[in-house]
C-alpha cells in the first residue's frame, strides 16, 4: 500500500517538474498589466514580450471579460424596422483576438485549434436560452460580424514578430471602445503541430477618474444615485429662480 | 471642449449640450411649455441612446419644472392639494411606466416604443395645434365670435370620493385628479416628459380648474413625478445620467428667461403655429429615422 503511494507520489513529481522544465520553454509578460482608461480615452497598446527555448511558433489569444450578449434581428414590418428576432449568447467574450508570427492554420491543427477555441471559427458561443439550430448560426456569425465592426474582435489576425530565435514581441491594440474587465491572454508555444506549452496572463482594463466614480456610484448605490441627481436638479432649479429674481 | 458622459457613455461637445440645453429652455420661456417632448428628441439625434435620453430628461425636468414652480409660488398660484392629490396619482404610475420601460428594455423594443410614441405623441399636438392657432387667427379676424362655455358638467362629475379644492374652487372626485396624475406619470416614465401640454388642457376643460392655478399646479406635479421617475430609473435600469442633465439643465434656466421675455412681445396665435411647425418637424424627422434602412440588419447588447 505504502509502495503504492510512493510510487504516485515519484510520477506526480516527475509531471510537476516536467511541467516546469516545459514552462521554462517559454516566459511571457506584458509591459502593464493595468490599463486605465481616463477622459479623452483614445485606445492604447499594450506590449507583450517573452523567450522561448529550443525553437517552436507563437500563437496568442486575447479574450476579453465574458457576458450574456443578445444578437438582434431587425426585419421590415409596415415601413418601419423593427427588432423581430432575437439569439442570446452566454459567456460570449466581449474581446477576442488572435495574434501569431505565421498564419495560424499553419501552425496549429485543427483539432487544437477548436480544443484551444484559437480563431474566431473556434469560439465556443453557446445559446443562454433555446434557439433554434438554423437560427443560432445565422445569429452566431451576426455576433461575430458586429463585433468586428465595433472593432472588438480582430478581422485579421495581428503579428507576432520574433528578434533573433529566441525572443518575441507582439502589440496588443486595444480601442477607445474596449469594455472594462479582466483580459486574459493566453500564449501557446507550438512546436510540430503540438502546444508544448502555454501560459495565462491577465491584463485589467478599468475605468477611472470622475467618470468611473460616477458609474462606479450609479451602478452600485442607485437608488442615492438617484436622490443625489434629483437634489442636484432641485439646487439648480431653485438657483436659477434666485438668480434671476432681480432681472 | 468634449466632455464624457459616464451613463450614455458618449463623449459630446459641452457647447452643443449648452445650447441645446438653451434652445430648449428658450422655446419652453416662449411658448411656457416644460420643453421635455422637444429635449428628449433633440439628444436622440445627437447619439444620446434612447433609453438614457429618457431618464436624463426626467432628471433635467425636476430643476426645470422646480424654477418655473417657485416663480407661480410665489405669485400664489399654486394649488398645493390638487398638486398633492396630482403627484400620487403621478408616482403610481411613474412605478408602472417604469416597469413597463423596464420590460421593454429586456425585450429589446424600448427604443421603437420611445421613437413610436414621439411620432404619435407629436403628430397629433402638431395638428391639433395647428388647426386651433389657425381657427384662432381666422376667428381673430371675424369680430362677435361666440366665446366657449369654460365649466361643463359630464359623467364624471358624478363619481364619488369627492374632494373639495378651495384654491381652485373646486367639489370633484378625487379619482378624476388622480387618474389624470397616474397617466402622466407613466408617459412621463417611458417618454422622459413633464406632461405639461397634456395636463395644463385637462386641467382647464376636464376639472375646470381656474387658469390663474394651473400653470403653477401643473409644475408642481411635474416636480414631483419627474423626480420619482427619477429615482426610479437610476435604481432599476441605471439610466439616469446627472451629468447630461446637469449640463442641459444650466443651459435650460437661462434659455428659460431670455424665452420668457422674448415671448411676452410676439402675438399668440403666431407663435402657436411656429411652435406647431416645430413639433411636426421633430416627429417627421423621427418617422423618417424609423423607416430609414439600418446600416446593419443585426445589433448586439450585453447585458450585466
Amino acid at each position: 500500500m505504502i509502495r503504492r503511494w510512493g510510487l504516485v507520489l515519484i510520477a506526480a513529481l516527475l509531471l510537476a517538474l516536467s511541467g516546469a522544465a516545459r514552462a521554462q520553454q517559454l516566459v511571457a509578460d506584458l509591459t502593464s498589466h493595468l490599463v486605465a482608461i481616463t477622459t479623452g480615452f483614445t485606445g492604447t497598446s499594450v506590449v507583450l514580450f517573452g523567450a522561448i527555448e529550443g525553437g517552436g511558433d507563437i500563437v496568442v489569444v486575447v479574450r476579453g471579460p465574458e457576458r450574456e450578449t443578445v444578437v438582434r434581428r431587425k426585419s421590415r414590418v409596415a415601413g418601419i424596422w423593427l427588432n423581430t428576432r432575437s439569439v442570446a449568447f452566454a459567456n460570449v467574450p466581449n474581446f477576442y483576438a488572435v495574434l501569431a508570427n505565421k498564419p495560424v492554420d499553419e501552425i496549429v491543427p485543427a483539432n487544437l485549434r477548436q480544443l484551444h477555441e484559437i480563431g474566431m471559427d473556434n469560439l465556443k458561443l453557446n445559446p443562454a436560452e433555446k434557439a433554434k439550430p438554423g437560427d443560432i448560426t445565422e445569429f452566431r456569425a451576426a455576433l461575430i460580424q458586429e463585433q468586428q465592426r465595433g472593432g472588438l474582435y480582430d478581422k485579421q489576425p495581428g503579428t507576432v514578430n520574433f528578434l533573433g530565435d529566441k525572443l518575441f514581441r507582439a502589440s496588443l491594440d486595444f480601442p477607445a471602445t474596449v469594455p472594462t474587465g479582466t483580459y486574459l491572454i493566453q500564449v501557446f508555444l507550438v512546436r510540430k503541430g503540438d502546444i508544448v506549452a502555454a501560459q495565462t496572463t491577465p491584463l485589467i482594463i478599468s475605468q477611472t477618474g470622475l467618470e468611473a466614480d460616477i458609474n462606479d456610484f450609479a451602478q452600485n448605490r442607485a437608488l442615492l444615485y438617484g436622490l443625489v441627481a434629483v437634489a442636484m436638479a432641485a439646487v439648480a432649479g431653485w438657483g436659477a429662480t434666485f438668480l434671476f429674481r432681480n432681472a | 471642449m468634449d466632455v464624457y458622459l459616464p451613463i450614455a457613455a458618449v463623449t459630446q461637445d459641452v457647447f452643443v449640450l449648452l445650447a441645446l440645453g438653451l434652445c430648449v429652455g428658450f422655446i419652453s420661456g416662449i411658448f411656457g411649455v416644460g420643453g421635455g417632448f422637444l429635449l428628449t428628441p433633440l439628444l436622440i439625434f445627437i447619439g444620446v441612446p434612447q433609453a438614457v435620453a429618457v431618464a436624463s430628461s426626467a432628471n433635467q425636468l425636476v430643476g426645470a419644472s422646480l424654477s418655473g414652480m417657485l416663480t407661480h409660488w410665489k405669485r400664489g398660484n399654486v394649488d398645493f392639494k390638487m398638486g398633492g392629490v396630482l403627484s400620487a396619482g403621478g408616482f403610481v404610475g411613474s412605478a408602472a411606466g417604469v416597469a413597463l420601460f423596464t420590460l421593454l428594455r429586456r425585450l429589446g423594443q424600448i427604443d421603437l416604443v420611445i421613437s413610436l410614441s414621439y411620432v404619435l405623441l407629436l403628430g397629433t399636438l402638431g395638428t391639433l395645434m395647428m388647426i386651433e392657432s389657425v381657427g384662432a387667427i381666422v376667428r381673430a379676424r371675424q369680430p362677435g365670435a361666440r366665446r366657449r362655455r369654460l365649466h361643463q358638467h359630464t359623467w364624471f362629475h358624478g363619481l364619488p370620493f369627492k374632494v373639495r379644492f378651495r384654491r381652485s374652487k373646486l367639489y370633484i372626485s378625487a379619482l378624476l385628479p388622480l387618474g389624470l396624475g397616474f397617466g402622466i406619470g407613466v408617459l412621463s416614465a417611458i417618454l422622459g416628459i413633464g406632461g405639461g401640454f397634456l395636463i395644463v388642457p385637462a386641467m382647464i376643460y376636464v376639472l375646470g380648474m381656474p387658469t390663474s392655478v394651473v400653470p403653477g399646479t401643473s409644475l408642481l406635479q411635474t416636480v414631483f413625478i419627474a423626480a420619482s421617475v427619477t429615482v426610479l430609473q437610476a435604481m432599476t435600469n441605471q439610466t439616469v445620467d446627472a451629468l447630461l442633465a446637469l449640463i442641459m439643465l444650466l443651459g435650460g434656466v437661462v434659455g428659460v428667461q431670455y424665452g420668457a421675455r422674448y415671448g411676452a412681445k410676439l402675438r399668440g396665435e403666431y407663435l402657436r403655429v411656429l411652435l406647431a411647425l416645430l413639433i411636426l418637424a421633430v416627429g417627421a424627422k423621427l418617422l423618417v429615422d424609423l423607416t430609414v434602412p439600418p446600416d446593419s440588419r443585426y445589433s448586439i447588447v450585453v447585458r450585466e
